[in-house]
């Protein structure tokens, strides 16, 4: 048992666990990251993995981590983290950076040989001393040793074996953070219930980490984590990409529209597509077909033909499908395209996180071709926009653009499972009886929302045709008349517009009477409140500002922005966004913060950023 | 039962529009084919969407009285597959030149073979591009001098049938333009036959190809040069069905019953059904110069349909652990914890 006097209390606290790409690293910190949010606790992960599946083993290019913040007022994976486990000399040299400088280091000593340290290019035979870290913040652990006298005549081989050591340093951390092995074993039953003798392998190496811990190291403190408390209701441990499957659900279950996926598989965004692809029990649809292209297409098929349609994609497919978005706006089709953004131009950064597809969801059509532009903010607000992206799409007859980002796709907290009853209805503007008595034609249109009605095949008396070709405002026949099209354009530039009325107003947080107004968008929400929190508590008055809805902005946005002396926007690209805000506010300096290194910011750099920018001002 | 059936007519599915191809047009006569032999099908309009692409034939939709999308170069087959899918009580048609099917929507065209999703495709193929004025095609022979091929082709063409059995296809008919009979009776057979169907029809372009294909369509010559297949009957041609195919080895040979010691016994039958695609390849690559080029259905073989798995599927996962609704989903599948 736990000493008692050796238990600290601490806020939050941030773990990164590195290893090979083969490790099981992500697997141990998924299963912490969800135990320690059953404890209570406010939770946030980040996982930061290769694009290589296998890289050389022990090479420095096959590291990868996954960083989590466990505590209350959690709201990004933290930028440093307290404790660094390390499963091999690589691990260690590329995550040592991420560590505080305080922090605590466990690693495998069993892998400081020759061939492993040579393979981390190391000089010498003593990692710890050439990366000059102090020896008492390291915990060297022989796990190899430690993991083949626990499994010794189980009859496994040594392969198999090898593969438990990520519970050995899970069963470690669970002893240093006073995490429940219960709660632990009960997800690996449910991960291993058809290979019952790797459950008990798994479940003997995870108590042998947790003992190790216990019997050699009972000096140490160990550490209780705070707790928040919470909302009630049922919580699950939700990542973006399937929280953003989940918020299309929701909108087909309260549109009454059966959903269809039309997909092709692209990191980040491919867990979409694997969530959506088992949800047939829900009754959808998600085909993988042979392109991009042909995935939006299909979508647009499906779409004219009455689904709420949706296309996933990244960056690159988001190039490849720019033809057919024209098409949906040309004939006014709701569709929901969801772009996880990542690293850029081309191929780029695979697995890392960017926002550099601002424009290209933007402008990146040929045309006057504008689309409703919208962005999730955090893991859990994936849900949220993903039932947003398909309300506007389906209510006002248009592609929206959902925009989520690498970092909160594959990042997770824990997340209440809403009521149906706290979502509203969608409303689809069909095509009515008395309409059609009254010779309804296809550019018919709502006077307010200039939104056209949706009239599916299967409709007696409402056959028609749409096209990408212009259409005669009227008759909806083909139409090459020019002052038509000038009309034809302005009324797709007004209705997007007019979706305004229907989004919700920008929210100001922090300290609103500042003079300074921080302003972000999309996934970098939790690092900018974060930074917000710090300022003020520093002394420096900062208000913020996040945006969700982009095209339109909302109501109040301009107003809010004019309001304030000095705006700083920051984002990870090389200002998009504070160009596209410039745009529509030519006679005020928007001041920028950018970082464009395929990771997310780190607070502290956002702290730095508003302190340099506001000294800049004073002098 | 008679009474309870709704009959149409060639006019139900044709609408106002005035019909914008040029004059002496092969499309005119394939949509009017068209008309026709869906009022004989008796699918009513509102249950059939006809999708197009991009190109002169892709202007179709517009004379239907039916659902319809003229959409984007090459991907009417994608955007009909998606349609297919969701409503399969659809009936489902879609129109490509051989520049929009073949070049720049051959992934989709072969895709949609392959996975055999019940839709109708009519291939119009001219072997030339003609809303671009005048281009050569991937089905132009090679050497044929266009405006992009000033000193003539360089490059084989596309057998449309070669990729149709290449992308494992199940149902294959060709037609001509002008052969009005054999039009409707590809195309109701295009229409009954379950799974992707490709029609071929060879159609003149008279502004940028024309005569094309006039060994084909010329009353004097084309009784010699084409030979209308029908399953289950002989393989005969000519004006007084004087001629035959015949094996000859691993390949086929034209014949002259009663010449050359063949008699009508030696003459090959028919087998549209048959599941083997090796003398249905054959019989589609006839170029109609040394061999008759063949018309008629090719061949026209049961599969499973893409979209009617894809909906069994749905319906068997729902049947066996099927949900009510997200919430309950997630509570059964998912970590929870109570707050």
């Amino acid at each position: 048992m736990v000493n008692e006097t050796n238990v600290k209390t601490l806020d939050r606290v941030v773990i990164r666990f590195s290893g090979d790409s083969g490790d099981g690293m992500q697997l141990a910190g998924n299963i912490f990251s969800n135990v320690s949010a059953g404890e209570g606790n406010q939770i946030s992960t980040f996982p930061d993995y290769p694009a290589e599946i296998r890289a050389p083993q022990g090479s420095l290019s096959g590291v990868s981590g996954f960083q989590v913040s466990v505590g209350k007022g959690v709201h990004t994976p933290g930028d440093e983290a307290d404790v660094l486990v390390a499963m091999n000399p690589a691990a260690l040299k590329t995550n040592l950076q991420y560590l505080k400088p305080s922090g605590i280091i466990i690693c495998d000593v069993d892998t400081f040989k020759p061939a492993d340290l040579k393979k981390a290019q190391f000089a010498t035979d003593d990692p710890i001393t050439e990366l000059g870290i102090d020896p008492k913040r390291v915990m060297l652990v022989p796990m190899t040793t430690l993991l083949r006298h626990t499994l010794e005549g189980t009859g496994l081989d040594p392969k198999a074996i090898l593969k438990c050591k990520n519970m050995l340093a899970l069963g470690l951390i669970c002893w240093l953070f006073d995490r429940p092995l219960e709660s632990v074993l009960r997800k690996l039953e449910k991960k291993f219930a058809r290979k019952p003798d790797i459950f008990d392998a798994n479940a003997k190496v995870l108590h042998a980490g947790w003992d190790y811990g216990h019997n050699t190291h009972s000096s140490m403190p160990t550490y209780r984590i705070e707790t928040m408390s919470t909302e009630k209701g049922v919580y699950t441990d939700v990542n973006g990409n399937t929280a953003t499957a989940w918020g299309l659900i929701m909108a087909s279950e309260k549109s009454g529209r059966p959903l269809f996926l039309g997909s092709y598989p692209i990191t980040p965004a491919t867990d979409i597509l694997h969530e959506l692809a088992k949800r047939k029990d829900l009754g959808v649809r998600a085909c993988q077909m042979e392109d991009e292209i042909a995935g939006i297409c299909s979508a647009i098929g499906a779409s004219y033909a009455g689904c709420l349609a949706v296309t996933t994609t990244s960056g690159p497919g988001l190039a490849l499908k720019s033809e057919a978005m024209g098409l949906a706006v040309m004939a006014e089709l709701p569709l929901v395209v969801v772009d996880v953004q990542r690293g850029g131009p081309s191929t780029g950064l695979p697995t890392k996180t960017e926002q550099t597809d601002l424009m290209q969801a933007l402008y990146g059509r040929n045309g006057e071709s504008p689309l409703c532009v919208i962005a999730a903010a955090s893991p859990t607000d994936c849900f949220t926009m993903a039932f947003q992206a398909a309300r506007l799409a389906i209510e006002h007859m248009t592609p929206v653009i959902l925009l989520t980002d690498a970092f909160i796709a594959n990042g997770s907290s824990a997340w209440r499972i809403p009521e149906e009853s706290e979502y509203p209805e969608i409303k689809p503007p069909v095509v009515s009886e008395a309409m059609l008595q009254k010779g309804w034609k296809p550019y018919d249109r709502d006077a307010e929302t200039l939104v056209r009605y949706w009239a599916t095949p299967g409709t007696p008396g409402a056959m028609h045709r749409v096209g990408g070709l212009e259409k005669d405002e009227h008759t909806s026949v083909i139409s090459t008349d020019g002052p038509n099209h000038e009309r034809m354009v302005n009324i797709r530039r007004e209705k997007i517009a007019r979706i305004a009325d229907s989004i919700p107003e920008l929210e100001v947080l922090g300290n609103p009477d500042a003079d300074t107004l921080l302003v972000g968008w999309g996934g970098t929400y939790g690092h900018l409140y974060t930074a917000t929190e710090e300022l003020n508590a520093k002394g420096t008055p900062v208000a913020f500002a996040q945006f969700r809805y982009i095209n339109p902005l909302p109501k109040n946005a301009l107003d809010v922005l004019r309001s304030y002396r000095n705006v700083i926007v920051a984002e990870l690209n090389t200002g998009m966004f504070a160009d596209y805000l410039q745009m529509h506010l030519p006679m005020k300096e928007i001041l920028r913060i950018n970082k464009i290194e395929g990771q997310p910011f780190m607070v502290r750099e956002i702290v730095e950023g508003v302190e340099r920018h506001l000294e800049n001002i004073s002098k | 039962m008679e009474q309870n059936v709704t009959t149409y007519k060639a006019s139900d599915y044709k609408n106002s529009q005035s019909v914008r191809w040029c004059p002496g047009c092969g499309d005119h006569a394939i949509l009017n084919v068209l008309h026709k032999a869906m009022a004989e099908l008796g699918v009513p309009p509102e249950q059939t969407v006809v999708v197009s692409g991009i190109g002169c034939s892709s202007r179709l939709p517009y004379y239907m009285n039916t659902y319809g999308m003229h959409t984007i170069h090459g991907r009417a087959a994608a955007i009909a597959t998606g349609v297919k899918t969701v409503r399969p009580d659809l009936s489902v048609w879609q129109i490509s030149g051989d520049g929009d099917g073949l070049a720049i929507g051959g992934n989709h065209f072969i895709h949609a073979v392959r996975r055999n999703v019940d839709i109708n495709i009519l291939l119009f193929n001219n072997k030339i591009y003609g809303l671009t004025k005048g281009q050569y095609s991937p089905t132009s022979d090679r050497g044929t001098v266009t405006k992009s091929s000033p000193y003539g082709t360089t490059e084989d063409p596309f057998i449309t049938a070669e990729l149709v059995f290449g992308a494992r296809g199940n149902f294959f008919a060709r037609s001509i333009d002008i052969a009005l009979d054999t039009t409707k009776e590809v195309l109701m057979a295009a229409a009954r036959h379950k799974g992707a169907s490709v029609v071929e029809i060879r159609q003149n372009c008279v502004i940028f190809n024309p005569g094309s294909h006039s060994t084909l369509s010329d009353k004097e010559r084309r009784d010699n040069h084409t030979i209308h297949l029908y399953d289950g009957k002989k393989m005969l041609f000519g004006k007084d069905m004087e001629m035959g195919l015949v094996q000859d080895g691993f390949g086929l040979k034209a014949i002259t019953v009663g010449q050359d010691g063949y008699t009508i016994d030696d003459v090959l039958v028919h087998d549209a059904h048959n599941p083997s695609y090796i003398l249905h390849e054959q019989l589609a690559m006839m170029d109609g110069e040394k061999l008759p080029l063949a018309i008629g259905v090719i061949r026209d073989v049961d599969a499973p349909t893409y979209e009617e798995d894809v909906a069994r599927q749905v319906a068997d996962v729902k049947a066996r652990r099927g949900f009510s609704s997200l919430r309950e989903m997630i509570l059964h599948t998912s970590e929870t914890w109570e707050a």
